[in-house]
């Protein structure tokens, strides 16, 4: 690596593709170092996304003036020797998150040009921490949705595909921008969201990890709004210390959100030294579904095995109503999202079509800036908010998301995480799951009690699958201890290896093979190869 | 629960959301097989049961009631369709 950054490269290509490789740990203390400048990391980037971005469609907008920029101010620090947390870390950012002057669409139509006059507290956390932006990922529309196909920006294509196979995957959603751009190496880490799984479902399927902290861990503020008591920022990174260190600054108390928390943020990466011998992991016999894959069950199995050899208590626990959680979400989020819709009227920013008179107005704008996913569950919303029906569906879901987190205090006194798959198959194919809304929905089947709960929860690649597959486990941890849960994750990272780059088939002058793991971390990988479904030595 | 059509049209109505006949004909498919499917929450007795406000022992901050930031009319109004003066114009309202 060194040889190759400090300009003398024969090779541009490979020199810029070991730098995509890098994790954000690797890249920070190279960068310290002086190996190579926030500069070469971002013009890096930039050509990547250059040339794969029209196979991948992750960025809708790129920034690389504003990137360059930010580049340079970070070497003008770093070469000073004070190179913040996040100096020169090239990251993308889900278009959900406000940023000033530049468009920001939630994915969709309904937004048309909309330039924000401020800043979202968690991307403004991530520059004041020097982060460089590459620009805004796609998304599915106002985050509804578990492949990114709702995006009116058109689908985002997973990096990975079958073996022998070239049809195109979902990238899972609604966070598939973000993942696929940081499965792909366009991006070192993403920020994402999560409402019902929009984080850890995307990084099941790309082989990234992906961790939605306790609810009120990062501020909402500036965040495009889906449902609100549901909505939690994160990150999407190619590594579990990765997520720590994208954690900690994306994390802080905002007076700006009324529901953001006063505790304070740790510095989770120190977190990760903490052996986890003794920890007790509850299995809940109620995330055994029919018609899981068996794939997944023997993964799920393989973490069992994995945390027994670290020297963690396995323990059998019950999450009674686990079952109700996602009927009950898709009660509370339409309900919510109904409500925080009524913005969009064409009146004080996005598009706006005319009609008869004002209430004509109204609709006509509605109709043709929302998609169809989001117009049904807007009517889903306003229908079980409606007079006589409110107390029936609305209030019934509330008192049952009371007794799902119950159920979680309950474990919570016995055990220290809870270990579960993260979603019930591998990344599906294009159009396959599209005809059918609820077919759709069941794809948030082990991940919407925990954004039900408000408690912190991570996707962790655990091992591929027959036809080669990212797949994830996922751990859920009590309210505010993010630090047990990414200790937990990197059990599974330590004994799964960290997931192997897909085969770069995306990047138009690119010749062939995989991005090229930067020499450190192959030689940890490789040390590890193969072990994504054996147990841990 | 079974929606007809007329309620499609009713509930966008309240909805703000013009549709097409042909959006009405699948949205009353949809709406029908969502709602029977939350139907199942019947089967867990909550008769005893708080419904969830807030997230755990999460308490509403109070602040001074003071302004805290303001005079910025031109960036506000900077996104809109529409506007004179610093005003969002609409369709007239009343006659």
């Amino acid at each position: 690596m060194s040889n190759s950054t400090s300009g003398n490269s024969t090779n541009g290509e490979s020199a810029r593709s070991e730098l995509t490789g890098l994790t954000i740990a690797e890249a920070r203390d190279m960068l310290r170092a002086k190996e190579f400048t926030a500069r070469e990391l971002t013009e890096a980037h930039i050509a990547a996304i250059e040339a794969g971005n029209p196979a991948l469609n992750a960025f809708i907008l790129q920034t690389p003036e504003k990137a360059l920029g930010m580049a340079a101010a970070s070497d003008a620090r770093l070469a000073k020797g004070k190179g913040l947390a996040l100096d020169g870390i090239p990251l993308g950012i889900k278009d959900l998150f406000c940023t000033k002057d530049v468009r920001t669409t939630a994915g969709s139509k309904i937004l048309d040009e909309f330039r924000p006059i401020y800043e979202s507290t968690v991307t403004q956390n991530l520059w004041d921490a020097g982060a460089v932006m590459l620009g805004k990922l796609n998304m599915d529309e106002f985050a509804m949705g578990s492949s990114n196909e709702t995006s009116a920006f058109n689908p985002v294509v997973n990096p990975w595909r079958a073996e022998g196979s070239n049809q195109p995957l979902v990238p899972g959603g609604s966070s598939g921008g973000s993942a696929s751009s940081v499965a792909a190496h366009l991006a070192m880490g993403a920020t994402a969201s999560d409402t019902g799984g929009s984080i850890r479902q995307p990084a099941a399927f790309t082989g990234t990890v992906g961790i939605k902290p306790t609810y009120g861990r990062c501020s909402r503020w500036g965040m495009v709004a889906f449902a609100s008591s549901l909505d939690q920022a994160g990150p999407i990174t190619r590594s579990v210390r990765d997520a720590a260190i994208m954690l900690r600054e994306m994390a802080s108390h905002d007076p700006k959100d009324s529901t953001s928390s006063d505790a304070q943020v740790p510095d989770f990466e120190k977190a990760l030294a903490k052996k986890v011998k003794g920890l007790r992991i509850g299995i809940p016999k109620e995330y055994r579904m029919d018609g899981m894959s068996a794939e997944i069950e023997a993964l799920w199995q393989q973490g069992i095995a994995w945390f027994r050899a670290a020297g963690a208590e396995i323990k059998d626990i019950s999450l009674p109503h686990t079952k109700y959680a996602l009927p009950a979400y898709y009660i509370v989020a339409p309900a919510e999202a109904s409500s925080n819709l009524a913005r969009y009227d064409g009146v004080r920013y996005g598009l706006r079509v005319n009609g008869r008179d004002i209430t004509g107005m109204y609709e006509e704008t509605r109709s043709a800036g929302f998609g169809a996913e989001v117009k049904r569950r807007i009517l889903i919303g306003t229908y079980v908010l409606s007079a006589g029906y409110y107390d029936a569906y609305y209030i019934k879901a509330q008192k049952v998301r009371t007794l799902i987190r119950r159920d979680f205090d309950d474990a919570f006194r016995d055990v220290d995480i809870v270990l579960t798959p993260a979603t019930p198959s591998p990344a599906f194919a294009l159009g396959e799951k599209s005809g059918d809304p609820l077919e759709m929905y069941l794809n948030d089947i082990f991940t919407v009690t925990v954004n039900m709960a408000g408690l912190p929860g991570m996707s962790v690649p655990a091992g591929l699958s027959k036809t080669g597959l990212p797949m994830g486990l996922q751990i859920i941890g009590r309210a505010f201890d993010e630090e047990t849960v990414l200790r937990a994750g990197q059990v599974i990272e330590d004994a799964a290896g960290r997931s192997p780059a897909p085969r770069n088939w995306w990047s138009v002058s690119s010749s062939s093979s995989a991005t090229t793991a930067a020499p450190k971390a192959a030689k940890k990988a490789s040390a590890k190869s193969g072990s994504g479904t054996s147990a841990k030595k | 629960m079974q929606i007809d059509e007329a309620t499609v049209r009713h509930v966008a109505r309240l909805a703000r959301i013009k549709v097409s006949e042909q959006e009405t004909t699948s949205l009353k498919r949809e709406l029908t097989s969502i709602l029977q499917w939350v139907e199942q929450l019947g089967e867990v007795d909550t008769s005893a049961v708080e419904p969830m406000t807030r997230m755990g022992e999460m308490k509403l901050p109070l602040r001074k009631d003071a302004v805290t930031s303001g005079d910025m009319a031109e960036a506000i109004t900077s996104n809109a369709p529409l506007t004179e003066d610093h005003y969002f114009l609409v369709p007239k309202v009343v006659e």
